[in-house]
């Protein structure tokens, strides 16, 4: 425990002291967070309703998949998981340590935005705060696990940039961010329920602002506590010290499985 | 039987239908420097590799402390320390942070005083990306002897060092091998191999070409010895001069370098010579083959062959 809690504390100052995962984590979301509020707040006056868990997301969305896959992907290749190894440092530790680590720094950037959006923006505060939290620990949970797993499966950066942008690029316009998913075209629907976002767009309305979700919130859980699961699991399976070799290589399409509880969600919705 | 630490049996790797290391042995005791030589591609690394728990042998029996590092990883890291080459830390951890952190891995409290032992105290709160390559090197040789291993692995340790540093290093090396620990020693720094290594094998194309003291594996090869010779008038550069003994002989400069297979001959035939012909001796060296001329001669058969 004693081990686990140095190596937490060590991640969480180097968050901090990484200015590469700083701008990721807070300065590019909060830029983003002020430019996205004074235009879409004025071209669509409803974005407010959603802004909070909005723009919340796209902050998880930003620190978690723009950001640490590409850091697993430089660790393994500068031999730091070598070292790890060496001195005893387990893979769970490895891959446990910075997902708590972004979550707390998500906290932060969270409460900012929550606490000045209906200040700056009119936005409306959650009603439900547990519900806001279990929300928000869900889908940081469910971008995290997704993000470990791509920074295990990717065998250079620019491989993490490009499998981040298939996430990430559709999460922003058919995840129910900037527009919600219901008046988005008829073919595209199926897509959103692809992604992570949208899921937690509904749980984000069903549990913060106590709203009616269609198809209820349970499922909309489900499928994100499933996905977590999975890819994470599938993360910690797949999940090598050097490069992985040719063998290791074959079995990397395994994490495509992470989509499974997704697409069964778009089945089903 | 009981003294010995590290033993290596049948040990056999291959990558797909590459052959990395081909059925090589040998066996370590207690408090032991052992080299491990050869070329690139000669199978160091895959050995070490094996030995770090790093890789899974195809076939043979490793022992690192009674433990076979394949299948008990977790207690290999309690008996054995490791400094890789080519291995990393986060970029903005500390040297202080960087103790702290694998100590708690190794469930011991942590101890700075290595830091101050190779030279890091003034870059304790240094981040890792500030340290310079050797600094990185000895931090990482701090990390690798911090939780008192009995087995110590060190792959290419003074790469990188300054001559200062490098002393030390050698200085800490002898101090752990006084108090029992047994020490594998990968180098392509034969000078190094040669002073330090209580015994060496010679890993030549997957396979041990030679083992043994380096005395041992010195004196196993042609035993050509350089003599180096000049005088005053130069006498010994006149044509027709042989000299029993002598398998090869070169100019160089002022000097004329002979190789014999048995110096007294050669050396009381030169110096009767240089009397004979009223010159007067300046300069007389005698060299014994170094470890360095034994591993070219080696290597040299090796890839005759």
């Amino acid at each position: 425990m004693n081990a686990f809690l140095n190596h937490f504390s060590f991640e969480f100052r180097t968050g901090i002291r990484n200015k590469g995962l700083l701008f990721m984590t807070y300065l590019f979301p909060l830029l983003v967070y002020f430019l996205l509020g004074a235009l879409m707040t004025a071209v669509n006056p409803y974005f407010r309703d959603t802004m909070i868990p909005a723009i919340v997301i796209f902050a998880v969305l930003s620190s978690t998949l723009l950001a640490l896959p590409a850091t697993l992907v430089a660790a393994r290749k500068e031999g730091i998981y070598r070292s790890y190894r060496i001195n005893g440092v387990p893979a769970t530790s490895i891959l446990v340590i910075p997902s708590i680590s972004v979550l707390v720094h998500l906290m932060i950037v969270a409460a900012i935005i929550t606490a000045s959006a209906p200040f700056i923006f009119k936005a409306p505060l959650p009603v439900n705060w547990l519900g806001f939290l279990a929300a928000f620990i869900m889908i940081t949970a469910a971008c995290t696990a997704l993000s470990l797993l791509i920074g295990v499966f990717s065998t250079s950066s620019q491989m993490t940039v490009l499998w981040a942008q298939v996430i990430f690029l559709p999460s922003m316009i058919l995840g129910g961010l900037m527009v919600p998913s219901s008046i988005l075209p008829k073919a595209l629907s199926p897509v959103g329920l692809l992604l992570p976002t949208t899921y937690a767009m509904r749980v984000f309305s069903g549990l913060a602002y106590n709203q009616p979700v269609e198809g209820g919130v349970l499922f909309p859980i489900i499928v994100l506590l499933a996905g977590t699961l999975l890819a994470f699991g599938l993360a910690l399976y797949l999940f090598t010290w050097d490069a992985p070799d040719s063998r290791q290589m074959k079995r990397m399409p395994l994490a495509l499985l992470a989509l499974v509880p997704y697409i069964i969600g778009a089945i089903f919705l | 039987m009981d003294n010995i630490v590290l033993s290596v049996e049948n040990f056999r790797k291959t990558y797909q239908s590459v052959v990395a290391v081909d059925g090589i042995s040998f066996q370590v005791q207690r408090g032991e420097i052992f080299g491990l030589l050869g070329p690139n591609g000669a199978g160091k690394t895959t050995t070490l590799e094996c030995l770090e728990g790093l890789r899974t042998p195809d076939s043979g029996k490793l022992r690192v402390a009674g433990i076979d590092p394949a299948k008990q990883f977790s207690q290999l890291r309690d008996v054995m320390g490791v400094q890789l080459q080519t291995s990393g830390l986060p970029e903005n951890i500390t040297v202080e942070e960087s103790i702290r952190l694998f100590c708690s891995y190794h469930k011991i409290p942590p101890s700075y005083d290595l830091i101050d032992r190779l030279d890091l105290g003034q870059k304790r709160h240094a981040q890792y990306q500030e340290l310079s390559t050797g600094q990185q090197r000895r931090l990482s040789l701090a990390l690798a002897i911090t939780h008192k291993p009995k087995v110590l692995l060190l792959d290419e340790p003074t790469a990188g060092l300054d001559v200062a540093s490098r002393v030390s290093l050698h200085e800490l090396m002898r101090e752990l091998k006084s108090t029992g620990t047994t020490i594998i020693l990968a180098t392509h720094d034969m000078a190094e191999a040669e002073e330090m290594s209580d015994r060496i094998a010679i890993l030549l194309e997957v396979k041990i070409a030679a083992t043994g003291t380096p005395l041992e594996i010195t004196a196993s090869g042609a035993g050509l010895t350089k003599i180096t010779v000049r005088t005053q008038n130069n006498c010994l550069k006149q044509s027709g001069l042989t000299f029993p003994a002598v398998a090869q002989q070169s100019i160089k400069e002022e000097y004329i370098v002979y190789f014999s297979t048995n110096i007294g001959a050669t050396v009381s035939a030169i110096i009767a010579a240089i009397d004979s012909q009223a010159d007067t001796l300046i300069d007389l060296r005698i060299e014994r083959p170094s470890l360095e001329d034994r591993f070219l001669e080696i290597t040299k058969i090796g890839s005759a062959q």
